[in-house]
């Protein structure tokens, strides 16, 4: 990974949490909470132990302004205690948060296996959902929406985690992505009816933008801020910060998330290096956000802070240019980052030529095609049900009902990954991160693993003290690093013995 | 902001607007046989919405309430 990058730059990782939508529809009343834990739960694998998340190394209110680093031993609130919280085969964390199953993907080292480890998750909730439908009484049944909103004023997230140096300072982080942020949706933006405003807005790109309130902020669920600081790097403090960021939507277009978190790590290296060319910030950040999902035109200039105007795509294009030219002076050549350079650049193209083009590469795109053509059959107005319910139903994650999923399995969408791929991921990890060792560990010695965590796995063998291992490097802990350990250990307690020798 | 948020096709009030032209817009600009290839696609595709579409789609809607999350 450290080789692909070049000019010494700080390897990226990046993992993306998705709290997905729940319903319980049919007669039961189940509340989202329980029916949440009842998805978590029906994951697990008949005669499995369950391997427990460890949360001793969780700091969710550290905050990246401040200087000082608190004491890592402070105590951590845990409103979560009883509820379903899992560690997968696959490196994942799965759990309930806020009354919604979530995923965490295992961290991966670069964006097209974040693609693949993100669609695992699609299929993850799949297969938990009918587990958990299986549970309930006839006619009852759980479904699993990969969406961000209900749109009866409710929100809920998409987080992208993107490991930074500590080098790197939090003022200029923020202002040198604000920009990106808010001209990303022209690409990144799920799409979605209406809007919480009190304004004629039939459709727009984002499903979330409506739900930010502020620029900069620790708070997550309310007084949303488009620069989170949660900084809690699951990683050394002093060399790493996690770059939590909130904003996005969750994507089913692998076009989509590939640009979505390719372009990021791309701008992160970037902004490291500090070769972002010098431009204005914006005048009303979280209103030109807003303005930005709006405007279905992708074409309406923004105001910025020296009284100049950029259109979202001209924004994304200094940060294109600024990344092609740090790639091609670093000398870097690896696949995935020229992949990531054309598809960014086609999709920006293709939005400044004509946005309606975007379909069957971005979703918002995709999902307005449908709706249009569909309201056009049918004579719908903008707010009938039936198109909120096509407009619902896009994020459905069955394959057999879910109209993305359709038309994926159609090839009516770009796809860049193969279900081959997807398979293998859903039981195993990355083998290029520290992914690798807590996925493969899990699998081959359950019993002996008490708890799992981002940065460690704590094994019970039976002595007085349980025996923890850290793994504070997330580039540590891979295939290339451990693989032929693992094969040639028969138990966990051989495993430790090697490891601690 | 108050110019933002109509789906663009020809101005107006959206919410009024002439359904003939929506498979057009759909369509993009092409030419005659690549309209009705695409025209094809696009009927195939909105036939598969009707046939996988909830039934029960308006109370569906309706009862679709989430939590709030992060």
């Amino acid at each position: 990974m450290s080789s692909a990058l070049g000019g010494g730059l700080t390897p990226k990782f990046v993992g993306v949490e998705t709290e997905f939508g729940i319903t319980v529809d049919g007669p039961s009343e189940v509340n989202p909470v329980l029916a949440s834990s009842l998805v978590v739960g029906a994951y697990r694998l008949p005669g499995d132990g369950d391997v427990g998340f460890d949360h001793s190394d969780e700091h969710p209110m550290r905050d990246a302004r401040r200087a000082e680093v608190p004491d890592p031993h402070e105590p951590v609130v845990d409103d979560e205690l009883g509820l379903a919280n899992t560690v997968l085969t696959n490196g994942a964390r799965f759990y309930v948060d806020h009354a919604h199953p979530e995923y965490a993907t295992p961290e991966c080292a670069n964006a097209r296996d974040l693609v693949i480890w993100d669609k695992a998750g699609e299929r993850i909730l799949e297969d938990a959902a009918r587990r958990a439908t299986a549970t309930l009484p006839p006619g009852s049944r759980v479904l699993i929406h990969k969406n961000n909103t209900d749109g009866k004023g409710a929100a809920y997230g998409m987080h992208e985690n993107y490991l930074v140096s500590r080098a790197v300072p939090f003022g200029r982080l923020t202002r040198e992505l604000l920009p990106f942020f808010v001209s990303r949706p022209v690409y990144a933006g799920a799409g979605r009816l209406g809007t919480e405003f009190d304004r004629d807005v039939p459709f727009q790109l984002s499903q979330r933008a409506d739900f930010f309130e502020v620029e900069v902020g620790l708070e997550t669920t309310l007084k949303r801020p488009l620069m989170n600081t949660r900084d809690e790097p699951h990683a050394d403090p002093d060399r790493y910060r996690r770059l939590h960021v909130i904003n996005g939507d969750a994507t089913l277009c692998e076009v989509a998330t590939l640009v979505k978190v390719g372009a990021m790590l791309l701008v992160l290296d970037v902004i490291e290096e500090g070769s972002l060319p010098a431009m204005p910030g914006l005048a009303h950040p979280v209103e030109a956000f807003q303005q930005v999902s709006h405007d279905l035109t992708c074409s309406r200039p923004l105001r910025m802070d020296d009284g100049s105007r950029m259109t979202a795509l001209e924004i994304q294009w200094v940060y294109l240019d600024a990344c092609k030219r740090s790639v091609k002076e670093r000398g870097v050549e690896d696949a995935v980052t020229r992949e990531v350079l054309t598809r960014w650049e086609t999709v920006l193209s293709t939005a400044a030529d004509d946005p309606r083009r975007l379909s069957g590469l971005v979703d918002w795109a995709t999902k307005l095609e449908l709706l249009e053509g569909y309201r056009g059959r049918h004579g719908l107005d903008w707010d009938h049900d039936r198109l909120k319910m096509v407009d619902l139903q896009y994020h459905d994650v069955r394959q057999d009902k879910g109209l993305y999923q359709r038309l994926a399995a159609r090839d009516r969408v770009e796809r860049l990954v193969t279900d081959a791929e997807v398979a293998h991921a859903i039981e195993r990890p990355p083998r290029d991160t520290r992914a690798w060792f807590r996925g493969e560990c899990i699998r081959r010695f359950r019993e002996q693993i008490v708890a799992a965590g981002w940065d460690s796995l704590i094994f019970d063998l039976g002595r007085d003290a349980l025996q923890r291992v850290p793994m504070m490097e997330p580039g540590r802990g891979t295939e290339a690093q451990l693989g032929a350990l693992l094969d040639e250990v028969s138990s966990a307690k051989e495993l430790l013995d090697r490891l601690t020798r | 902001m108050s110019d933002g948020g109509q789906v663009h096709k020809g101005g107006g009030d959206s919410s009024q607007d002439d359904e003939h032209q929506q498979p057009e817009a759909a369509a993009g600009a092409s030419t005659g046989e690549d309209t009705k290839e695409l025209l094809d696609d696009v009927d195939e595709l909105l036939d598969e919405i009707d046939d996988v579409l909830e039934e029960n789609a308006e109370e569906f809607v309706r009862a679709y309430v989430q939590k709030g999350g992060q």
